[in-house]
């Protein structure tokens, strides 16, 4: 099932299926080795509508609320 | 002589590699939270002597973020005789998207494996000579900050460098091959390759990948060769059924991938202890309770520090003036420039520089231990209800050191309305000379918690300032995309090298203002021309119910702001404040000051960063505001 990187649970294993929005998020998405059929480990969900922290090749990025909306992914 | 430039990703620490063999001769005119206009040393190795260049931190080629379109910019400009790649090897399969790109604008290169101990601890092996073959480029490893590697890597890149022999791209699939090739063909009869001067497929990549400022270029004139572009698009298009950029980012994101796979071996990464750190320091809870006691330590420390030797070196200048006055006669001219020379050098070196000193230290031990992006992480939630976003922090706390480098900072930020917006907030946060102006008068006359009052004041009037600037300019902020580095312990030597770099600047651009500042209040006491600017500032003192005499302080307070304070002394003409002005005047008068146009080193900055139009909305929106609240003050406290 295709959901949004928001509504996973801490610690859950995922599959980027696809990344809704332009150019620029998919750019700058990709500078950080976000790609589609990357797998990547969500490390912390927001709280208090915060951003979330995701494990990307062994990378550590955090991002923002509205960015996690845009990236739909598939529990491993 | 040779010139050597090194491009990298952000964090994969290029810096460091700079520091360690720029030295104090580095000429930079950044100094903020990362590097982003870039430094130029010159450095002499084995008898040769070389220019070396730190270029800003690019994850890409591609062009969308300002730092990386300047990166990339003087990389096609410049005629640059060896390119040193720095990878941080942990994350060499992402590193390796920049330098495929690399390798397509067939400079001199030579890959440089830093921090192959992190990497190793990760449990990540890498077979450099494969690598090196598989790129047909040297590769070399290092550990910059232990200064490992680093001779054999400068020699290697004096040999390519004489050798000048260029690097070969790797190629994509057939198919998507096919289609960069015709239209390498097509730019081939067209005279753009020249004009930009990149080699053919570079070009040809790039506008596959509708890279903007290739295509801003071209639109205006040559309408056809961009429709043409747009044909070669959609052949790939209807090859990969997803858009070219997707199509172009995804081949090099599968080509890294392929080579990592091929050279690096996996084994079990060693368990560490700041692997756990981020459970609590990036914790819901306990993650705003350390972040609250490290900034408190931080600023003790700062405090601290500078209260050590502000005292003694204020006596040891203060000591010069009652001699020049038996000499040279209270009312000569000659006096009141040496006094007025003296008290400049006095505020700049008793007064800014320590606190600025251990100010800079401490933060560039945050920047160093990769703490800074996490505290962009925690406070992302709050900087979102002010429309901003987490990286905006870090303007902001730079702006409690000096407001000059914090504007520079602003440029981490990827929109333009959002490095508006925090420019403007981080010309209200009070900086070192605005902090002695609360510890001087508040603190000292009014008790500490009058003091820490005014800090939390500020902060909310900065949140509220904030939230009315975004409701002008409601546009969405793009969001944060923050990488969070590794933890690492900083080497003492990159420490002070950075901090050094950042004081340089401070001491050129501020010390001579601030000297001839005080220099022309001297003057202007001499001559007994301050009634006269007083008369003008009456509207305001009156407003506010200060001391007329006191409305040349806040004329000169624009030159620096620490002014403001010592010359309330020479305009009031007495020694203790409290005998001249009640405790109200003295809270209203700072209120005042903390807020109102920013001094002229910052002027300065904001006009190069954001244009003049919107410096001047800047002086009249902080001048307002202080105005306002003041006069709240004159009346409620």
């Amino acid at each position: 099932m295709v959901v949004s990187l928001t509504d996973i649970k801490s610690g859950s294993k995922v599959r980027v299926a696809r990344i809704r929005g332009g150019l620029g998020i998919r750019q700058r998405l990709s500078c950080l080795g976000i790609h589609p059929g990357d797998i990547m480990l969500l490390q912390k969900s927001g709280f208090m509508k915060g951003p979330v922290l995701v494990n990307i090749h062994g990378n550590q990025v955090a991002l923002g609320r509205g960015i996690a909306t845009k990236i739909l992914v598939e529990v491993e | 002589m040779m010139k050597i430039t090194l491009v990298g990703q952000p964090n994969c620490g290029k810096s460091t590699i700079f520091n360690h063999v720029a030295g104090y001769k580095a000429i930079t005119s950044n100094f903020p939270g990362k590097t982003v206009t870039y430094s130029i040393s010159k450095m002499t190795f084995q008898g040769m002597t070389s220019e070396i260049v730190d270029l800003p931190g690019s994850y890409s080629m591609t062009s969308f973020d300002l730092a990386e379109l300047e990166a990339r910019k003087y990389l096609l400009r410049e005629k640059i005789d060896v390119v040193i790649n720095v990878i941080d090897a942990s994350l060499l399969g992402r590193g390796l998207e920049l330098t495929l790109q690399l390798l397509e604008l067939n400079l001199p290169t030579v890959i440089c494996l830093n921090m192959i101990d992190e990497a190793e601890t990760k449990g990540i092996i890498i077979d450099t000579d494969k690598l090196s073959h598989l790129l047909g480029l040297p590769v070399v490893t290092t550990i910059a900050h232990k200064g490992w590697g680093l001779n054999k890597l400068f020699e290697t890149a004096f040999k390519v460098g004489q050798k000048s022999a260029k690097s070969e791209f790797l190629t994509f699939s057939k198919d998507v091959e096919q289609v960069i090739k015709d239209l390498s063909e097509y730019i081939k009869k067209t005279d753009y390759s020249e004009k930009f001067n990149v080699p053919y497929r570079f070009l040809a990549t790039k506008l596959l990948e509708n890279d903007q400022d290739f295509i801003d270029e071209i639109k205006n004139t040559d309408m056809e060769f961009i429709k043409a572009v747009q044909g070669y698009q959609h052949q790939l298009e209807q090859c990969r059924d997803r858009s070219s950029d997707e199509v172009i980012s995804s081949e090099r994101h599968h080509l890294s991938m392929q080579l990592y796979e091929s050279v690096v071996k996996l084994s079990k990464p060693r368990k560490e202890i700041r692997n756990y750190l981020d459970s609590v320091l990036m914790h819901p809870v306990f993650g705003y309770i350390s972040l609250a006691v490290i900034m408190y330590l931080f600023f003790n420390f700062v405090f601290y520090v500078g209260a050590i030797f502000e005292e003694p070196l204020l006596d040891f200048f203060y000591q010069f003036l009652p001699f020049a006055e038996e000499t040279l006669g209270a009312d000569s001219l000659l006096y009141h420039i040496v006094s007025g020379v003296v008290q400049g050098l006095a505020g700049g070196i008793a007064i800014v520089l320590p606190f600025l000193f251990p100010f800079l230290l401490g933060l560039a031990f945050l920047e160093d231990t990769g703490y800074l992006p996490r505290v962009a992480y925690l406070m992302d939630t709050f900087l979102h209800r002010i429309g901003l976003h987490g990286k905006a922090i870090i303007p902001l706390i730079l702006g409690y050191g000096c407001t000059v480098p914090a504007v520079m900072a602003t440029r981490i930020l990827e929109s333009e309305r959002d490095r508006f917006i925090t420019s403007v907030l981080t010309t209200m946060i009070p900086c070192a000379a605005r902090i002695t102006i609360i510890f001087g008068l508040v603190a000292f006359y009014l008790g500490p918690r009058a003091a820490i009052f005014v800090f939390l004041f500020n902060i909310v009037v900065v949140a509220i300032a904030g939230n009315i600037l975004s409701n002008i300019m409601p546009e969405i902020t793009p969001g944060m995309i923050l990488e969070i580095p590794a933890y690492h312990v900083p080497s003492i030597k990159i420490l002070l090298s950075k901090v050094w770099l950042r004081m340089k600047e401070f001491i050129v651009i501020a010390w001579p203002l601030l000297i001839v500042g005080s220099v022309v209040l001297s003057l202007l006491q001499h001559w007994h021309l301050e009634e006269f600017i007083n008369q003008l500032i009456s509207p305001i003192t009156l407003l506010l119910g200060l001391p007329v005499t006191v409305g040349v302080t806040l004329i000169f307070g624009v030159l620096r702001k620490e002014l403001s304070m010592v010359m309330l002394v020479q305009a009031l003409g007495v020694t203790n404040i409290s005998t001249a002005m009640s405790a109200t005047q003295i809270m209203t008068f700072t209120i005042f000051v903390l807020f109102y146009v920013p001094c002229v080193a910052t002027l300065a900055v904001l006009i190069k960063e954001i244009g003049s139009k919107r410096t001047l909305f800047a002086i009249v929106f902080t001048f307002l505001i202080a105005l306002i609240l003041a006069t709240i003050t004159r009346f409620v406290y």
